[in-house]
């Protein structure tokens, strides 16, 4: 019922000495390590099958064409797309959300109309909405936070009034919150809403189906979930993808241009100007594979039962000197620790950190707005993946004290 | 904790529990101006009064790592009395100690031949250049101060 062990065997860098420490690698919101899988997936077509895609008869280039369109075939079942004409790739969720507020939003946001986000978002959900706004006179508005880091959803009905679409993180990449989103999702089409998804943190370490999820767009990103940088995915309702009008021009994205204008492709490939990233295509489609061989229930049961032993023992040794941002079981939230030791600053707890060779994230997370609203400038977060283990949470547990004793009043 | 002397130096932890000059000015008559790392969340606000030949009062408000605010709290001390040019030489000396990569880049006010102050506490910073992620923390306030004074000038 567990996940193998010695998984972290599967990823080279995880045996990495940094400072005279073996890496404690806590920093997976971020960016996951690569399988071993992913990089030899993706070192196998530049060495084997490298060539441009959609274009050329020759062997290899039709090869690569198949390489992509597999994955991209792959992805799609992997979150329970019904088709994979439904999965647009772009350069990471930022991009995917930019897609959808330009492409979508341009067409359909006036003065007049709202967008409906949360407090818990991330930059990618707030700025290219409020880029628009600046240009369409929309409102944005705000779903508030209850104290332990919950959605607080008792005026939603009256918020969700006027609004044509909201967006929403699935999962909190500061506190680890798991949101209602298809409870969100019911009352928005209610009221005849759309609804766009954040999934950047959900994909990676939950069974994802965007049907259950009552997802209309949803985005999230490769390298988050064992696959390389530079390859995001945006996810659409096949119908809903065909309304909307090309958001990057170029190459690809075109059936035919004449010099009085040009028809736009079929989809995916409406949204997909210029060379795609072949190499990181194929390597998100080894990530999935690899994914989905160790089984995304396990991955989550893993993630739930190391949570939970990092918020007991957290508590345990420090009490009252530590706070841990968010829903305090295990169950209701991903791997996501957003700590505050004593007076230690995030950024200062992150360099003591880092002589131990142990790596956490310091800083604001891309979520100002949050930031802003539990009153702090900064937070130090660890975050936890399949590869992590009871070794990785004690390197963690120990390394605080020291840390609170070189900045002590 | 080894390898970390050079950066949680004594004095830094010094200014950063006990920081100089804390606290903001009425606007106006003082200038306000703001700096952000983007970085890691580390915020300043800087307000000053410029008497009629020099930088008479200093305020540092504001949150961020130790290396932010000792650094802010240092600059405070160092400036405050401080003719202006004497303020902008001192600024760009300091950004110089603090550079790795800009030496190449010439600025006026980095003339070796200009005259040149005692960094005094603001020496204990150097450490800072081995943890490069770090010099934006430590040059924040100064980056910030400088804002300020071109605000007035323009």
């Amino acid at each position: 019922m567990t996940l193998p062990p010695n998984l972290k065997e599967q990823f080279p860098l995880l045996s990495q000495i940094v400072n005279d420490h073996q890496i404690v690698y806590l920093d997976s919101a971020a960016s996951s390590q690569k399988p071993e899988a992913v990089i030899e997936a993706m070192n196998n077509y530049y060495r084997t099958f490298n060539a441009n895609v959609n274009r050329s008869a020759y062997e290899i280039a039709a090869q690569a064409t198949e390489a992509i369109e597999s994955s991209r075939s792959r992805i799609a079942k992997f979150i329970g797309a019904s088709s994979a004409r439904e999965v647009v790739f772009t350069k990471n969720a930022t991009e995917s959300f930019n897609l959808v507020a330009r492409s979508w939003g341009g067409q359909n946001l006036s003065q007049g109309d709202a967008v409906l986000i949360t407090d818990m978002e991330h930059h990618a959900n707030i700025v290219p909405w409020q880029i628009l706004s600046a240009e369409r006179g929309f409102e944005i508005r705000w779903i508030p936070l209850t104290p332990d880091g919950h959605l607080d959803l008792t005026h939603l009905d009256e918020m969700l009034d006027g609004v044509k679409m909201v967006s929403l993180t699935a999962m909190s990449n500061v506190l680890g919150t798991l949101n209602p989103v298809r409870e969100i999702a019911d009352k928005a089409h209610a009221a005849g809403s759309l609804v766009t998804i954040d999934a950047s943190q959900y994909v990676p370490h939950l069974p994802t189906n965007v049907e259950d999820l009552g997802a209309d767009l949803m985005c999230f990103t490769g390298h988050k979930m064992c696959g390389p940088t530079g390859i995001g995915v945006l996810w659409g309702r096949e119908e809903l993808l065909d309304s909307m009008p090309p958001f990057l021009g170029g190459g690809d994205m075109i059936l035919d241009v004449r010099k009085d204008g040009f028809t736009p492709n079929e989809l995916p490939h409406k949204f997909e100007a210029g060379t795609p990233p072949i190499a990181e295509i194929i390597g998100l489609g080894a990530a999935v594979d690899f994914l989905e061989g160790l089984g995304m229930d396990k991955i989550r049961e893993h993630e739930v039962t190391l949570t939970r032993y990092a918020i007991n023992a957290l508590g345990n040794r420090y009490g009252d000197d530590l706070v841990i941002h968010g829903p305090q079981d295990a169950s209701e939230r991903g791997g996501v620790l957003s700590v505050q030791y004593k007076n230690v600053h995030p950024h200062d707890l992150s360099q003591v950190l880092d002589q131990s060779g142990i790596c956490i994230r310091a800083g604001h997370h891309c979520a100002k707005p949050l930031m802003k609203e539990l009153g702090v400038g900064a937070t130090s977060r660890a975050s936890l993946y399949l590869y992590n283990d009871e070794n990785d949470i004690d390197a963690f547990v120990d390394s605080l004290e020291p840390a609170g004793e070189i900045f002590a009043l | 904790m080894p390898g970390l002397e050079d950066l949680y130096k004594e004095i830094i932890l010094d200014h950063y529990k006990n920081p100089r000059n804390r606290g903001e000015l009425e606007c106006p008559p003082a200038h306000r101006t703001e700096g952000f790392n983007p970085l890691c969340g580390d915020e300043v606000t800087i307000t000053f009064e410029v008497g009629p030949d020099s930088l008479a009062k200093i305020r540092i408000a504001g949150q961020g790592c130790s290396i932010s605010q000792a650094s802010a709290s240092m600059m405070s001390a160092a400036v405050q009395g401080k003719s202006i040019e004497e303020v902008r030489n001192l600024s760009a000396q300091f950004k110089s100690l603090m550079s790795i990569h800009e030496q190449a880049i010439a600025s006026p006010a980095a003339d070796p031949a200009s005259t040149t102050f005692e960094l005094g506490d603001l020496e204990a910073l150097k450490g800072v250049v081995k943890f490069p992620v770090r010099i934006k923390c430590a040059t924040l306030s100064w980056n910030t101060l400088l804002t300020g004074l071109d605000e007035l000038d323009g």
